[in-house]
C-alpha cells in the first residue's frame, strides 16, 4: 500500500435540494468528476452537526465538503442554510486549532442548476487535498507512544 | 456490621488533588467509610507503597477509585496495576473520565511542553538547559524516571473501566450515593456513568430560558450577568446544554456559566462539537460576514468547548506534525 500513489479521500455532505441535485445532474450529464469524492446526502446543510465533520476527519477523510442552497432565499426549509453559515466559520476556527489545514475543509453553496460548478469543485478540491497530502488521523490515533 | 469490610483503594494519576478533597468533603461520613471499609491504598492519606499493592493477590481490592488522567508511563503502569488488583475499577472525576485540564495539553506535544516549561517560560532559570531524561547515569548508578507522553489519555483509553463518576471534582453527595450503592451491592451494568443524572445541567438550572439571539459573546469578566435570565441568552458561553447534570447546577446557581465538567450527556458523542453547534447556531446574523465577525469573538474554541473533554473527543488531540 505504501508504494502506491496517494489518493485523497474526500467526504462531501450535500443537501438534498440543491448541491446533491447538482451532483446528480453532473453525473447524468457525464461531466468529469473524480472518484475520490464520497457524497453523503443530507436533507439540509442546517442539520449537519459539526460532529459529522470531526468524525469524518477522525476516521480517515483527507478533506470534507459541506455544500447546500444559496442564502438567503434558496433553502427548501426557509433558513436551514442560515444555521450553516453561522456554524461553519466557527468549525473553520476549530479545525485550525486542531492543526487541520484550511484547504482540507470547504463549505459553500451550489444550486441545483449549477452542475458544472459542482463538477469543477469536486475536481479542484480533490487536487487541492492531493497537494496537501494524507491527513492520516487514524494512524495518529493508533500510534503507540514512543 | 458486615462480617468482612469492603477493601477500598484510591489512586491519583495526573490530577490536581481536587478529587481527594472531595473524599474529605464527605466530612463525618468519612468516618462511616472507615467503619465499613479498609483503605488498602491511598497515597495522599495512607502510608502504603506501590510494592504493597504489587504484593497483593490479583482482584484482592474490591473497589478502586482511580482519579487523574494518564500523562506519564507511571500513570499507565498504575492503571494496569490497579486493574489487575481490583474487582471493580472506577474512573473517578473528570480527568480519569475525559481528560479534563491535563487533556488540554493535547494541543501541544512533549517537545513543545518541555521547551516552554523548562527553557522559555518567563520564570524559568535554567542556564544549563536541563530537561528531564528518562534515564540518567550518576556515580551511584542509573536513575530512571517515568516517561512523559506526547498525548494525555483517559483511564478508559488504557484500561478496562467498570464505572465512571464524572465531575471536577465529583460532588460529595453524589460520591456518597455511589458508596451506598456499592455497599448495598446495587450497581448498574458495567460501563455506566454513576453519580450523575441522565439530563443536562439546564434541567437543574434556575435561570429562565427564552429565545436565543446572540449578537455578541462575552467572557465572564466582561459582563455582570442578570441573575434570572439564561446565561447563554446573555451571550455568555455556558456548557449547560451539552453537559450531564448531577452537580445541582452549582456554577449557574451563582451566575457563573457551566464549564462542562460532568462531561457529555448520554447519546452525545463529542461534547465540544455539541456545544460549538449550540453556540454558533443561535448567532443572530443574517449574512456570512456578520456571522464570521460574531463567532470570531470566541478566541479559543478548543479551550472553550473542550475545556474538559479534549482527550476523549473524536480527534483526541491537535495534529502531530510527524506521524
Amino acid at each position: 500500500m505504501s508504494n502506491t500513489t496517494f489518493e485523497p479521500r474526500v467526504i462531501a455532505f450535500l443537501c438534498n435540494w440543491c448541491t446533491y441535485t447538482a451532483a446528480d445532474a453532473a453525473g447524468v450529464a457525464r461531466m468529469e468528476q473524480p472518484a475520490n469524492v464520497d457524497v453523503i446526502r443530507v436533507m439540509c446543510t442546517g442539520r449537519i452537526e459539526p460532529m459529522f465533520i470531526l468524525k469524518a476527519f477522525s476516521e480517515g477523510a483527507d478533506g470534507v465538503i459541506v455544500s447546500g442552497c444559496h442564502p438567503p432565499g434558496d433553502c427548501h426549509y426557509t433558513n436551514g442554510n442560515f444555521k450553516t453559515f453561522r456554524r461553519m466559520p466557527l468549525v473553520e476556527n476549530l479545525l485550525a486549532q486542531y492543526g487541520i489545514d484550511k484547504g482540507r475543509f470547504h463549505w459553500g453553496w451550489i444550486s441545483g442548476a449549477e452542475a458544472p460548478k459542482w463538477a469543477e469543485l469536486s475536481r479542484s478540491f480533490t487536487e487541492q487535498v492531493r497537494g496537501l497530502g494524507p491527513l492520516s488521523w487514524k494512524t495518529q490515533l493508533a500510534s503507540k507512544e514512543d | 456490621m458486615a462480617k468482612e469490610k469492603l477493601k477500598l483503594a484510591l489512586y491519583w494519576a495526573a490530577s490536581c488533588g481536587g478529587c481527594e478533597i472531595t473524599m474529605v468533603e464527605l466530612r463525618e461520613k468519612l468516618l462511616v467509610v472507615d467503619q465499613v471499609a479498609d483503605i488498602l491504598f491511598w497515597p495522599v492519606a495512607v502510608d502504603t507503597k506501590y510494592k504493597d499493592v504489587e504484593a497483593m493477590p490479583d482482584k484482592h481490592i474490591d473497589v478502586c477509585l482511580f482519579n487523574g488522567a494518564i500523562r506519564t508511563s507511571e500513570n499507565e503502569h498504575l492503571a494496569h496495576l490497579m486493574r489487575k488488583k481490583s474487582k471493580v475499577l472506577v474512573a473517578f472525576g473528570s480527568c480519569a473520565c475525559e481528560g479534563c485540564m491535563p487533556g488540554l495539553a493535547n494541543l501541544y506535544n512533549r517537545q513543545s511542553i518541555f521547551d516552554y516549561v523548562y527553557l522559555e517560560s518567563p520564570s524559568a532559570d535554567n542556564p544549563n538547559k536541563v530537561v528531564p531524561q528518562t534515564t540518567n547515569k550518576m556515580a551511584e548508578g542509573e536513575i530512571q524516571i517515568p516517561k512523559f507522553y506526547n498525548t494525555v489519555k483517559t483511564l478508559a483509553q488504557v484500561e478496562d473501566v467498570d464505572y465512571f463518576i464524572p465531575g471536577c471534582p465529583p460532588q460529595p453527595p453524589m460520591v456518597w450515593s455511589v458508596i451506598e450503592a456499592i455497599l448495598a451491592g446495587n450497581l448498574p451494568p458495567k460501563g455506566s456513568v454513576v453519580g450523575a443524572n441522565e439530563k443536562t445541567v439546564c434541567d437543574e438550572c434556575k435561570h429562565e430560558r427564552k429565545e436565543k439571539a446572540i449578537k455578541q459573546f462575552y467572557r465572564i469578566y466582561e459582563i455582570i450577568p442578570s441573575t434570572t435570565q439564561c446565561l447563554f441568552d446573555q451571550g455568555i458561553i455556558c456548557a449547560g446544554p451539552a453537559t450531564r447534570g448531577g452537580c445541582g447546577a452549582l456554577c449557574t446557581k451563582v451566575d457563573m456559566p457551566c464549564r462542562g465538567c460532568y462531561g457529555a450527556p448520554p447519546h452525545v458523542v463529542d461534547q465540544g462539537a455539541a456545544l460549538l453547534s449550540a453556540a454558533s447556531s443561535v448567532v443572530d446574523a443574517d449574512t456570512e460576514e456578520e456571522a464570521r465577525r460574531i463567532v470570531n469573538q470566541i478566541s479559543d474554541p478548543i479551550g472553550t468547548f473542550y475545556r474538559f473533554g479534549l482527550a476523549t473527543s473524536l480527534l483526541h488531540r491537535a495534529r502531530l506534525t510527524k506521524v
